[in-house]
């Protein structure tokens, strides 16, 4: 798919080995083969999804991309396509995938639903973006998007991992961030990270009003 | 056929029957009967064996809170056919308890089950009455008119904080967790301890414990995470050796609050949210949920509107079927090769779908008498080459790949067999019912639209295995065919629309029942109105979540491997089990 | 006899297969990066290959088709933007995720609202494209967009706002022509019945 050549422009080389020689960086021909080989989790969430195995399927086929080989396993996947709504229950299994999954890996949130709550963001049992508890690098906007556009959500994808160099690389900095705490489900999602905050909110002295319910216009 | 309709259409009026322990529903838009609680259970029986009504089809609970009462409403049906007797059982608020019909239809199981997570209805006499949708230790019965979600604004929309003077920002920034969370007073989330899963762990492991010989069961887990759940669908199956000797599915991983936001939005508000339901045939749920309003409006949509919309839900129906064979490939091993085939068909009636509704899969096409918007320039003729000439050769070359198929026959053949009896009481639906040798299709059994002047049979299979589930479904797939090429032929000129389009429609308060028959079975919306641009409750009858019931006895006995087989039988989409 | 059903199958992916090359042989260079190649891809006798090679060529897109709302202004001579928008509210009334929020301009001197918006957002994270608040607009001011490649590396800037928001009307005019020069239509009938109809009066209020 991609005519783009591996060469640095830096090197000269000489007419009779064009063609058939190429002088790179090693960090170049790292980040050229991961992001032609870039292996997404075979994970659906919602209607997203549908539109996510029409991706692989003839029409848009992502094998054009180097991603047809979806994998069941995080154990063997570079990225995780979080498609669709995220309740409070999948929280907790997403998180533990995500944590499963080795370095370096990347998450694309998918749709309006992953990306914010999208349309079910008012209910009860929906989170309010999958980045409030895993990082995210592409967001793709829509609902549901088009395979066309979560096929250029992909590419931006490849393009940030195109950019990405060994030595700067945070994947590969010392003291590499620890996996995230998965939340616990008790009468509501609990994040470990902020059980504090929930214990100085449910002991506040009550108020008439709680502040967290009424509607605060500013700005 | 017609002569039949007239002796099954009557509805029998069973407060005279049962005199003293049920009266007519006389409230203003109400129909059917209320039965004391104390008396649900003789009546039931007496109903299912002495008058014929032996199909549970939907248990609903609604919260009468300026009553004070609970009701719980049964729809109850004949599987020969006929409308339904409709019943209610009224409750106190904050005592609600029903007894559970449990072991009169186990259709209810789950239904019921939903009712108590949702609306806090506890039913006496269910075995396994846990949480379904939410979790164990979940705080309140989200359902409950006075139960409050983190974002609450207002009872109803549209919100006043949007116009004139709009907000700014996220709404999540109003929380003080900055995200859509809530904890009870008084919480302390160091000392909580999840609970969550150890009722459903016990009922596994008391499998097997009284056998003479004392073997250990595992017990597994599928999913919620697993490539042939189907989405995010996890099982719980203790296995003897590889034979399954007990499964619970666990759903809920995708409970998107639907009826409780459908209870905020305006009636037009709650068409795009059903697009969400069967993500895979949502012109279906389109067609379901303008029925129920419709006819709580007493509207009748122009003709042309009703040949469109039929053309729609048939497409929807082929498409969802050569989808579902596809899926039936994949899980017998095949991976990917034929389900790209049928992604190929699927693409090209997307493609019809995109050209008239805007939208590949959610098409929020249909509208209150009548449809958005007529068929562009060109697509009529684009059907017309697809029905007439595609679709049926495709279809052919599906049973010649695939009926024949020495691997298919062998795997599908007597796998998951489910009979007659136990289709009808688990209150299976669509082609799981058919493929058990009951001939029950709403289109035919209480006729909607246009479908009484269409020529199409009902399609019946006797064996009701996982084959014969497949065999319905292309059988079925050809009957569709059949419709759409009556369809692209008598498709009239004129309006698309009864009256003037309008945001806010005027709904009558009252109560209706509205059910087509969606490509994966019976797809009903309750609606009560109380006369205000808001539905008061707004209830789904999901197809899928009610024939997950018979999974359980498709699978004891059977192997591990032949789990997956049956539930991509079942053919579930977990946007409607779940909601 | 054994085999037959499964051979029989095989020989159906293998017709695919040949197909995809007497298909290539048949139509020639046509085929790929062509309009006319990806509509004989999406025709209802296609053969062989079916893959629109995104992002080379694009699966076109019909006119009704839908993603996110935009607004629609008339482009003044000197550059400057009139939003068709008079902030009467029906979008953010219709819309069902509430995801429209409109800020009502006042007058600065009397209070009073004027007919345009001062600020207009859209939370493209909550908005599910359901085309309601263009389908019930009384001012044609609010249209669904066909530009679906947003992907972002974050999520800021996913709150549209007015500037973000505004597509002048020869972009809706070019890609929704047909709805276009309807509503053009539809809008020069009304204005010749409302000046058919002003003008007896104003002879009659000159005489």
């Amino acid at each position: 798919m991609s005519d783009e050549t591996i060469q640095s422009s830096n090197y000269e080389i000489p007419p009779e080995m064009q063609g058939t020689v190429s002088i790179t960086s090693l960090d170049k021909v790292y980040a050229w083969s991961r992001k032609n080989s870039m292996w997404p989790m075979m994970f659906g969430l919602a209607c997203c999804a549908i539109e996510m195995i029409v991706l692989a399927a003839s029409r848009f086929d992502i094998a054009r991309f180097g991603m047809e080989v979806m994998r069941p396993s995080p154990r063997q996947s570079d990225f995780l396509i979080v498609s669709g709504t995220v309740t409070k229950k999948m929280v907790p299994q997403i998180v533990r995938l995500y944590n499963q999954m080795p370095e370096p890996k990347y998450v694309v949130s998918m749709g309006a639903c992953a990306s914010g709550g999208g349309p079910f963001k008012e209910g009860y049992s929906v989170v309010s973006g999958i980045d409030k508890y895993i990082p995210v690098d592409v967001y793709i906007p829509g609902c549901p998007p088009t395979p066309q556009a979560l096929l250029n959500g992909l590419i931006a994808l490849t393009k940030k991992v195109d950019k990405e160099r060994i030595k700067t690389s945070e994947w590969y900095a010392k003291g590499s961030e620890a996996a995230v705490p998965v939340p616990v489900l008790g009468p509501d999602l609990m994040d470990p990270r902020k059980y504090a905050l929930i214990y100085e909110q449910t002991h506040r002295p009550i108020e008439p009003e709680i502040p967290a319910e009424t509607e605060q216009k500013e700005g | 056929m017609s002569e039949e309709q007239v002796t099954v259409a009557q509805i029998p009026d069973i407060s005279l029957q049962f005199e003293g322990r049920v009266v007519k529903d006389t409230r203003a838009g109400y129909s059917g009967f209320i039965v004391g609680a104390e008396h649900l259970l003789d009546v039931v029986q007496t109903l299912r064996d002495e008058l014929g009504f032996d199909y549970l089809s939907s248990v609903t609970g609604v919260d009468y809170l300026p009553e004070g009462k609970m009701e719980v409403v049964y729809h109850l049906y004949r599987s020969i056919g006929g409308p339904a007797l409709v019943f209610k059982v009224q409750v106190p608020r904050d005592e609600a308890v029903v007894p559970s019909l449990y072991h009169i239809f186990k259709s209810a199981d789950w239904q019921e089950r939903e009712a108590w997570d949702l609306m806090g209805i506890r039913f006496v006499g269910h075995p396994d009455l846990r949480r379904i949708l939410t979790w164990e230790g979940f705080a309140g019965h989200p359902l409950r008119k006075d139960w409050k979600e983190p974002y609450f604004e207002e009872e109803t929309k549209p919100y006043k904080s949007r116009w004139p003077e709009g907000i700014t920002g996220y709404i999540e920034d109003n929380n003080p967790y900055h995200d859509n969370l809530q904890y009870p007073a008084g919480f302390d989330p160091e000392t909580w301890i999840p609970q969550a899963e150890e009722a459903l762990y016990a009922s596994a492991q008391k499998i097997g414990r009284d056998k003479e010989l004392h073997t250990d069961t595992v017990v597994v887990n599928l999913g919620p995470q697993h490539p042939s759940t189907h989405g995010v669908f996890r099982m719980v199956a203790a296995l003897d050796g590889e034979q399954v000797v007990f499964l619970k599915p666990v759903v809920g991983y995708l409970h998107r609050n639907h009826e409780k936001i459908g209870e905020r939005n305006t009636y037009l508000q709650n068409m795009p949210f059903t697009d969400r339901l069967d993500y895979v045939s949502s012109m279906s749920n389109n067609f379901g949920y303008a029925l129920a309003v419709e006819k709580l409006m007493g509207i009748k949509p122009p003709e042309r509107a009703d040949y469109i919309r039929v053309m729609m839900a048939e497409l929807t129906r082929w498409m969802n079927h050569v989808f579902s064979f596809g899926f039936l490939w994949n899980d017998l091993g095949s991976y990917f090769t034929p389900m790209i085939y049928a992604l190929e068909e699927r693409e090209l009636i997307l493609d019809i779908f995109e050209a008239v509704s805007g939208s590949r899969m959610m098409c929020n096409y249909f509208r209150f008498g009548g449809v958005a918007r007529d068929l562009p320039e060109g697509v009529l003729n684009k059907v017309k080459e697809l029905v007439f000439e595609r679709m049926p050769r495709q279809l052919d070359a599906i049973d010649k790949m695939l009926s024949t198929n020495e691997i298919v026959r062998n795997r599908c053949i007597g796998c998951g067999v489910l009979t007659a009896e136990q289709a009808i009481n688990n209150g299976a639906s669509g082609p799981n019912l058919r493929a058990s040798g009951v001939p029950y299709d709403i289109r035919r059994a209480d006729p909607y639209s246009i479908y009484d002047r269409l020529d199409f049979d009902v399609v019946v299979h006797y064996h009701g295995d996982v084959y014969d589930r497949y065999l319905t479904r292309l059988d079925e797939a050809r009957q569709s065919n059949r419709i759409l090429q009556q369809v692209v032929r008598d498709i009239p000129e004129g309006p698309i629309m009864t009256g003037k389009p309008a945001y806010q429609v005027r709904v009558p308060a009252g109560e209706a029942y509205g059910r087509v028959e969606a490509p994966k079975g019976e797809l009903g919306f309750y609606i009560v109105s109380t006369g205000k641009p808001n539905p008061w409750r707004y209830h789904v009858r999901a197809p899928s979540f009610i024939n997950l019931t018979s999974l359980e006895d498709m699978c004891r006995g059977g192997k591990i491997a032949d789990v997956v087989l049956n539930l991509g039988a079942i053919d579930i989409v977990l946007g409607e089990v779940d909601r | 006899m054994t085999g037959k059903g499964f051979l029989s199958m095989l020989l159906g992916v293998f017709k695919r297969f040949v197909m995809t090359y007497v298909e290539d042989f048949r139509k020639g260079k046509k085929r790929y990066y062509t309009a006319e190649g990806i509509e004989s891809r999406r025709k209802a006798d296609v053969q062989g290959i079916f893959t629109i090679q995104y992002p080379e060529e694009k699966l076109p897109v019909p006119e009704e088709f839908r993603f996110l709302p935009f607004l629609v202004y008339e482009e003044g001579p000197n550059g400057e933007k009139d939003l068709r928008c008079t902030s009467c509210g029906i979008c953010a009334k219709v819309c069902p995720p509430q995801c429209i929020s409109i800020v009502r301009t006042n007058d600065p001197v009397t209070g009073k609202p004027v007919p345009q918006p001062k600020e207009f957002y859209i939370d493209v994270d909550i908005c599910m494209n359901c085309g309601l608040c263009a389908e019930y607009c009384p001012f044609d001011a609010i249209k669904m967009d066909h530009d679906y490649e947003l992907a972002s590396y974050t999520r800021q800037g996913n709150i549209y706002d007015i500037e973000r928001l505004s597509k002048p009307v020869s972009y809706y005019a070019g890609i929704r022509p047909t709805n276009y020069s309807a509503e053009e239509h539809a809008r020069q009938e009304k204005e010749a019945l409302k000046a058919a109809a002003k003008k007896p009066a104003a002879t009659e209020g000159a005489g």
